[in-house]
């Protein structure tokens, strides 16, 4: 497991490592973790000319929470960051939920939430959570920024949509209009595991009536599915077990599960049915015990 | 023998991890000479296809490519193919064709280890596609792909035949048995996966006509003979070193093309040469183990006794038959699958073949075969038990061999040195609270949906391990007797050289344990040398928990040589008869008195100076304190043990927590307890991995599904239990300190507790059987009734 032959630059401003991926002409990448980059290159399934290390650029290890509970994930921030961020786990509890399920310790002292969200593995953690709370990343190029729908972002297996001499700087989790519930639930093989099946939930109640809801899966299709229809039948409705269970119907059929050594098809849909049960029974038991 | 004294000092920390907790250890890959090239493989990207041509002019035109070699260049100087431990024959790199997925094509070796990849890519290869053998359920259908077109004259996949036990009398039983249970039972192919990956350095020194190897191999001195056999080099000219070795678990007793490579390699380029394997290539293209589909059957009287057991096992070798197994036992020790009863018949046939996949066959704590021979029985008696509405205990209680009829000859041959299986389980029971756990299952099943599955699964296992006797084994007409040099030197300290390499096993503990306990030394002060052919007696390795039974009793019955020889010198020195001294090792020291007055003779430190030193030696003894000895053991060593284990299942997910595992392991005399119970430890590790997780799969094209330790899982500390163990001691007759081996006992016996365990969990669903590795899908599938899919 030794990449090929490889440049590599430091670069110290955003500008200077934008015109670094300019100059590459698409045979420069942006590293940033390595958690995923770097073992493809052992493998030699990628093969860049040129490495732009993006971990001297000042700012993008920013994690910021606004008043309005808008959270700003800097590119540099890590996943660990995010598992120890307690300010952040208040306001949105999926994001505590999922960070600690991600990978291992080592893995998680150096991969970037927004690292994971370029890298658009159909197993990635990170997709599915932002993409519940319909988060956006900022892409910085030589035209200017840019903000990206995160359903936009991802276009398929392993690509995103960024034009190849623009940098994602950040991503960003809309602040929530009410009480926020939710969480993360990951089926792993062992742990460390990539997702056999996952399944993130984002829920905003005004009282017991929920006003917003997003939920997305993870390992159960070519990209992140994002379960909009499932989510979209709970709002307005009170956390019911009829509603809850019309929601986990609706997220197990949205699922494209294909069959492989993970598990069958079928099973993986059955996963994701108990997930959402699950999540969705604990946030209406927790918001019925704090009314 | 039975000792209430702890062993040479019993629970004392390993002498070698001085060096390996401070990462000093010295393996393979760690060794740098001067001038040193490197080589890497270039492998097969499919299962099955015939080489049109190859392409090496670009590489060879590379700045820091010094050679490319083909199959082609090797075949002129007839190495192109080498023996395997089996007797069959495997590519060194492949000449005519590709048989599986991972296969040597050919070498570069360059001044750097990225260089030597980078040429590989320049290299071109044309195959032409030929259909692969993946099932092994259809290797031997007419239409099959043929193989092995390179053995004259074969015209299908079939691999060998191989027989046991008395087919007639076992009919004759399972005609009138009132109960038979039958069933197809997989185990499946797994990796040993050892931490280190394969490699070498070798060295060919054009001056003085000499190879050093340095490899990683569990059996320096065999590889050294077969590498004389095979290259022509004259056998004093070849010194094989297996430095620090991290891990094997069989996985390093096969000799590798890659080894081959290294050494040509060196000859060609007048360099030293190192091959190191990455993780794919390890986990891809070197010795595996498993792989058997075992058609199982049981015969029993309603009362639950147990009359008879067949089987029928498939079993998958691979596109070379590489197994490690003493040549009388092509199916290894598989013949011990009667387990730990006392039956009437016994039968079993098996079919190897060959498929498109990588060979090996030896490993994962190697156990030559008991592991499936152990799953095969353990499975059917709970499934008996299922069938009678019996508890499992109770019915294996009823049918153990009772401790009064050992040594006890098995139906298929194998004479059990020692045992005591009711004393084992009755402790295992003890420890794991039995009778409390089965009420807390009524208790769960009583109350229903959403709790979790509870399941508590028994096994039991007897191993037969310490190959062998040399009446009967053999390994390519090596004799598997292991030598042991002993020096005291003059000061009282001492070198002991063995022939058996540890892998992790704390051999150099262990083995100065042994010697300490027998002179009254301290561990210390003894030294143990190992791995270096140059500088160790012949032996034929460490693997088959072959070590304690076979080189340890060379190590105990060295040191006894040279306590005669120090009780004649301490004789002379007290001018008394030999007779009239008295041996002890009170204090910790070993010394020599005049019987019935302590105090008053020689010290062995005394003993060792005068053995060297000055002053008269009594007639015909020779100066020196040194021992020298071969030991060939009458039996094999027959350890055994009672295992319980306790899972719950997710009815949501059918994710499998294993929370308690309780082992009593009756290994016969323990030396460094520590150690015993680490290897334990392990074994129980890789058994959970195996029940599981663990899987090497194909899909039906022959590319292997395992190549990476994110494909290939092995457990972690967080799969695991905190370990319960328990010690029951029947010593083995044979053995000089009543020892047997443990290094696999653990690993054989700890898959069917898991997978009954499973299974019992399941037994609301009517699940009477489900093959590993039990994932959290396949586990689900059986919970819906359906068989498990294909991966
Ligand atoms: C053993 C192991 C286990 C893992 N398990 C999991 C898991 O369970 N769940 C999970 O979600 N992930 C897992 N991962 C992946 C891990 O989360 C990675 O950290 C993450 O996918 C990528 O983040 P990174 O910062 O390491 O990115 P890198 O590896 O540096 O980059 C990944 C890709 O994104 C591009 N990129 C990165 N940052 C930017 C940027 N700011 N702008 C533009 N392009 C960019 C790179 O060019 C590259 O193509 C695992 C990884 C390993 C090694």
């Amino acid at each position: 497991m030794y990449p090929s032959r490889f440049a590599y630059e430091a670069p110290r401003t955003l500008d200077e490592a934008i015109g670094l991926l300019h100059d590459g002409a698409g045979e420069a990448k942006v590293l940033a973790g390595g958690q995923s980059l770097v073992p493809l290159m052992k493998l030699r399934f990628a093969n860049p000319e040129l490495l732009v290390d993006i971990n001297n650029l000042p700012g993008l290890d920013r994690l910021e929470t606004l008043a309005d509970g808008t959270i700003r994930v800097g590119a540099l921030v890590r996943h660990r960051d995010l598992e120890r961020a307690g300010d952040v786990h208040r306001i949105q509890p999926v994001v505590g939920a999922a960070a600690p399920l991600i990978a291992d310790p080592i893995v998680r002292t150096r991969g970037t939430l927004v690292g994971s969200l370029c890298h658009a593995d159909p197993q990635g953690d990170w997709a599915a959570v932002v993409t519940a709370l319909r988060g956006y990343v900022v892409a910085q190029g030589p035209g200017g920024r840019r903000e990206i729908p995160i359903g936009d972002f991802v276009t398929g297996p392993f690509q995103n949509v960024l034009a190849h001499d623009e940098v994602a700087v950040e991503a960003v989790l809309p602040g929530p209009r009410h009480t926020v519930a939710g969480g993360f639930l990951k089926l792993e093989r062992r742990v460390g595991d990539f997702a056999t099946a996952g399944t993130a939930v984002a829920i905003e109640l005004d009282g017991d009536r929920v006003t917003r809801a997003g939920i997305a899966l993870t390992g159960v299709g070519s990209r992140t599915v994002d379960a909009t229809g499932a989510a979209e039948a709970l709002v307005g409705r009170a956390l019911t077990s009829e509603a809850i269970a019309a929601a986990a119907d609706a997220a197990a059929e949205a699922a494209q599960p294909t069959a492989d050594h993970r598990g069958s098809a079928a099973y993986k849909k059955h996963v994701i049915h108990t997930f959402v049960t699950r999540i969705l029974t604990r946030v209406s038991t927790t918001s019925e015990q704090a009314a | 023998m039975t000792t209430t004294t702890p062993m040479g000092h019993g629970r004392m920390l390993r002498k070698e991890d001085r060096r390996f907790v401070r990462g000093r250890g010295r393996y393979v890959d760690d060794l740098q000479l001067p001038g040193m090239l490197h080589l890497a493989v270039l492998r097969s990207p499919v299962a099955h296809a015939r080489i049109v041509s190859i392409d090496t002019l670009a590489a060879e035109a590379h700045p820091k490519v010094k050679a490319v070699v083909t199959g082609a260049m090797l075949a002129e100087r007839g190495l192109a193919w080498m023996p395997t431990l089996s007797g069959d024959r495997q590519a060194v790199l492949a000449t005519d064709k590709v048989r599986f997925q991972g296969q040597e094509v050919a070498f570069v070796v360059a001044e750097d280890r990225y260089s030597a990849r980078d040429a590989l890519e320049l290299i071109d290869v044309e195959y032409d596609l030929l259909e692969p053998v993946v099932d092994v359920r259809r290797a031997l259908d007419p239409d099959a792909a043929l193989i092995r077109d390179d053995v004259p004259g074969k015209t299908d996949n079939h691999c060998f035949d191989w027989e046991t036990g008395d087919a007639a009398a076992a009919e004759a039983v399972f005609a009138r048995a009132e109960v038979v249970v039958r069933q197809e039972l997989v185990f499946p192919r797994v990796h040993p996966a050892p931490m280190e990956t394969c490699g070498a350095v070798a060295d060919y020194d054009r001056i003085e006509e000499k190879l050093t190897l340095w490899s990683t191999t569990q059996a320096p001195h065999a590889h050294r003979t077969l590498l004389s056999m095979f290259a022509g080099i004259p056998e004093h000219r070849i010194r094989v070193v297996s430095p620090d070795i991290g891990g094997g678990f069989g996985n390093k007793v096969p000799v590798y093309p890659g080894y081959v490579h290294a050494i040509v390699g060196s000859i060609m380029t007048g360099r030293p040469v190192k091959w190191t394997e990455d993780r794919t290539e390890n986990l891809v293209a070197s010795g595996f183990a498993r792989d058997y589909v075992m058609q199982g059957e049981i015969a029993a009287t309603r009362e639950g006794r147990i009359l008879a057991v067949r089987s029928h096992v498939l079993a998958d070798h691979g596109a070379f038959n590489g197994t490690a197994a003493p040549r009388k036992f092509p199916g290894g020790f598989f013949g011990v699958f009667t387990g730990s009863y006392d039956i009437e018949a016994a039968y079993c046939s098996m079919t190897a073949v060959h498929t498109n996949k990588a060979p090996g066959g030896v490993a994962y704590a190697c156990s030559f075969r008991i592991a499936e021979a152990v799953y095969l029985v353990e499975r059917l008696v709970d499934m008996l038990a299922a069938e009678l509405d019996r508890d499992p205990v109770s019915l294996r209680m009823q049918n153990f061999i009772r401790p009064d009829q050992f040594p006890y000859t098995s139906r298929t041959g194998w004479v059990y040195d020692s045992g005591d299986y009711p004393r084992a389980m009755e402790l295992a029971l003890q420890i794991a609270g039995y009778d409390e756990l089965r009420a807390e299952q009524a208790e769960r099943r009583a109350r229903g949906a959403g709790e979790p599955l509870m399941g508590i699964g028994v096994s039991f296992f007897t191993e037969a391990v310490g190959a062998g006797p040399r009446k009967d084994m053999d390994m390519l007409g090596l004799g598997m007797a292991d030598g042991c040099e002993l020096r005291v030197h003059p000061t009282g300290s001492a070198v002991v050289r063995i022939s058996v390499q540890t892998q992790g096993q704390g051999h150099e503990t262990t083995f100065a344990q042994l010697i300490a306990e027998e002179l009254g030394l301290h561990p210390d002060d003894v030294d143990v040398v190992h791995g270096d052919t140059d500088s160790t007696p012949y032996g034929l390795g460490t693997y088959g928990s072959r070590s304690t039974p076979v080189s340890g009793a060379a190590a105990v019955l060295a040191a006894r040589r040279v306590r005669d020889k120090a009780q004649l010198i301490a004789a002379g020195m007290l001018e008394v008869a030999p007779d009239d001294l008295e041996w002890s090792t009170a204090q910790g020291g070993g010394r020599f008195d005049v019987r019935g007055v302590p105090g008053s003779g020689v010290t062995i430190q005394e003993v060792a100076m005068r053995a060297h030193g000055a002053g008269d030696l009594p007639d015909g003894v020779e100066g020196g304190l040194d021992a020298q000895i071969s030991y060939n053991p009458d039996n094999l060593t027959y350890p055994f043990g009672a295992y319980i284990c306790v899972v719950d299942i997710d009815p949501g997910t059918a994710v499998v927590t294993v929370r308690r595992f309780i082992a009593v392991d009756d290994c016969g005399t323990r030396i460094n307890e520590m150690i015993v119970e680490g290897q334990i430890h392990g074994g129980l590790t890789d058994g959970i991995g195996m029940a599981l997780m663990e899987f090497i799969g194909f899909d039906e094209h022959g590319n292997c599904l395992g190549g990476s330790l994110m494909d290939y899982l092995i457990p972690t500390a967080l799969e695991v239990p905190d370990w319960e163990t328990g010690t029951t001691v029947t010593p083995a007759p044979d053995h000089p300190i009543g020892a047997k081996g443990v290094g696999e006992s653990a690993t054989v016996g700890s898959p069917p507790a898991v997978v009954n365990a499973v299974i019992d969990a399941l037994a609301p669903y009517g699940v009477r059987h489900a093959d590993m590795p039990l994932t959290p899908s396949r586990v689900w599938e059986a919970m819906q009734g359906r068989a498990a899919p294909p991966f």
